[in-house]
């Protein structure tokens, strides 16, 4: 299921983010991302990560460069259907877990029937399907993301843009959802962009990790995980698995000033 | 029903016992009616006038409920207008503010000279009072989206009455709720204040002519039993928008929700 060689489903080239208070962000930034490939993208704070993230989203608009789509725009527009997590579970509280799920699907148009019978099967893939009518508020932190999550896939993606999604989540909470992560990669042949702090998660989970700089943001460095998919627990304990964790805390060392 | 009881219990033993000491305070030192009247007096006077009291106690309700439904639409309306366009908020919000701050004491005898209808008058004093509270508080509400969700309805690509209906509104409802409940309150002082602008013009008809008039034959039995009527209208306003603000929010809301123990 890696990706090399694959199409690129989206390509930043040359793309630089100034912001109103003069901030750069990003500046010179080329990435693409292939179809079908989990991409993980690590860097220290402040180095651009969650502003790759927004372009490629059409959050943001770069400032110099372009954020190109395999897609021709005549095709239903440049952008591919995306979903995209946030940091934080961005649960409608007053919505139920369904409604939230269903939100997507409404907002373009859905019939409330159908919106709910998608959002349902959604939750159920998230191993959800008993929260379904409980508030945000009644969820505990790993489901307020497995909600989010099945809210992004909703729309049946052909992308999925994930900013430090599990970050706030204990160990083993974050370990499930990795897990259930590559399980939902696997079944919907998903792209995946995930942005992560942690070397550890991002070669469990990743096809190739990206490694940005801060001042201003760049890519540092480019490492392929050289392990087959499907990946068990049993994958933490492997040599290829230390190694590629020891090339990749280098280079991030390395791009935070450090040395290796 | 045992919370309740318990809520209700220490307030209730506390103005018992401030009645009764009250009442063998005036027994005792003989304090006249026209100074003091003791609470049985009061109640005397309550029920001896309690149907001409009540009358005007719904004229009164009636003017600070339509004044608070006029707020109520009035004050959420234009917020909702200013979270469509800035400019336009920071045209008017400075002129809410002077409506809001010039005491309605000093405007309502100008609006009783410019508005032909006395009842009219008296319903445009009730509301200026109310409306900010309304306003301001969905004002703030609406701009208090959050940041992430507002991305996730550009993300979705939600027209604009799509991200008011599905997250701006709903994200203000506690913010208007909290304003509409000060501003029932309000609304009552409004229509009182207003009736007592306004005199006799106001048709001898509502609670503050009730009151007004009572002072004038130092009847001071039933210028208290008004002020008890008013007093138990504006608790009974307040918790009525309290019991229709938890409804809303209790389910997912943490300032109505029950914390678990």
């Amino acid at each position: 299921m890696t990706a090399a060689g694959a199409a690129a489903l989206v390509r930043l080239e040359g793309v630089g983010k100034r912001f109103d208070n003069g901030t750069v962000a990003l500046a010179g930034l080329d990435l693409a991302l292939h179809r079908g490939e989990f991409l993980s993208i690590l860097g220290p704070s402040g180095c651009g990560k969650t502003t790759a993230l927004r372009l490629i989203a059409g959050l943001a608009q770069p400032s110099a460069g372009r954020v190109a789509w395999a897609a021709p725009p005549a095709q239903g527009g440049a952008r591919e259907a995306l979903g995209f997590v946030f940091q934080e579970p961005t649960l409608l509280p007053w919505r139920t877990a369904r409604g939230n799920v269903a939100l997507p699907l409404i907002l373009a148009g859905a019939g409330r029937a159908e919106a709910r019978a998608r959002a349902q099967a959604a939750l159920a893939s998230v191993g959800l399907e008993s929260a379904c009518g409980m508030f945000s508020r009644q969820l505990s932190g790993g489901m307020r993301m497995r909600v989010s999550i099945a809210r992004a896939l909703v729309t049946r993606p052909a992308l999925l843009l994930m900013d430090e999604p599990f970050a706030a989540l204990d160990e083993i909470t974050r370990e499930r959802l990795n897990a259930d992560l590559l399980r939902l990669w696997h079944e919907r042949a998903l792209s995946v962009a995930f942005v992560t702090h942690s070397v550890y998660e991002s070669v469990f989970l990743s096809s190739r990790v990206v490694v940005m700089a801060r001042g201003p943001g760049r890519v540092a460095a480019e490492i392929a995980v050289p392990a087959p998919y499907p990946r068990t627990e049993s994958f933490r304990t492997s040599s290829v698995y230390a190694q590629t964790c020891q090339r990749v805390s280098a280079a991030l060392r390395r791009a935070m000033g450090e040395g290796a | 029903m045992k919370a309740a009881l318990r809520l209700a219990g220490a307030p209730a033993i506390l103005g018992l016992a401030v009645l009764l000491l009250w009442q063998a305070a005036v027994r005792v030192l003989r304090v006249p009616d026209y100074i003091l009247p003791g609470p049985a007096a009061i109640l005397a006077a309550l029920w001896r006038d309690g149907g001409t009291l009540f009358a005007s106690l719904l004229v009164t309700l009636a003017i600070a409920l339509a004044a608070l439904a006029a707020a109520i639409i009035g004050g959420a309306g234009l917020a909702i207008l200013f979270a469509q366009s800035k400019w336009l908020e920071r045209a008017l919000f400075p002129y809410a503010v002077i409506l809001q701050v010039t005491p309605i004491i000093a405007i309502a005898p100008l609006i009783l000279i410019y508005v032909p209808s006395t009842e009219a008058a008296l319903l445009i004093c009730a509301t200026i009072v109310a409306f900010f509270p309304v306003l301001v508080g969905t004002t703030t509400g609406l701009n208090a989206a959050d940041h992430n969700m507002l991305d996730l309805m550009a993300l979705y690509r939600a027209r604009r009455w799509q991200v008011l209906w599905y997250l701006r509104l709903p994200a203000a409802l506690p913010h208007f709720l909290a304003g509409v409940r000060i501003a029932g309150g309000l609304a009552l002082i409004g229509a009182v204040v207003a009736e007592f602008a306004a005199g006799t013009a106001a048709g001898g008809s509502g609670l503050a002519w009730r009151i007004l008039e009572s002072s004038y034959r130092l009847d001071l039995p039933r210028m208290y039993a008004a002020l008890f009527l008013l007093s138990f209208a504006g608790v009974l306003i307040f918790a009525l928008l309290s019991l229709a603000s938890w409804l809303l929010l209790h389910r997912w809301h943490d300032s109505a929700a029950r914390r678990e123990p």
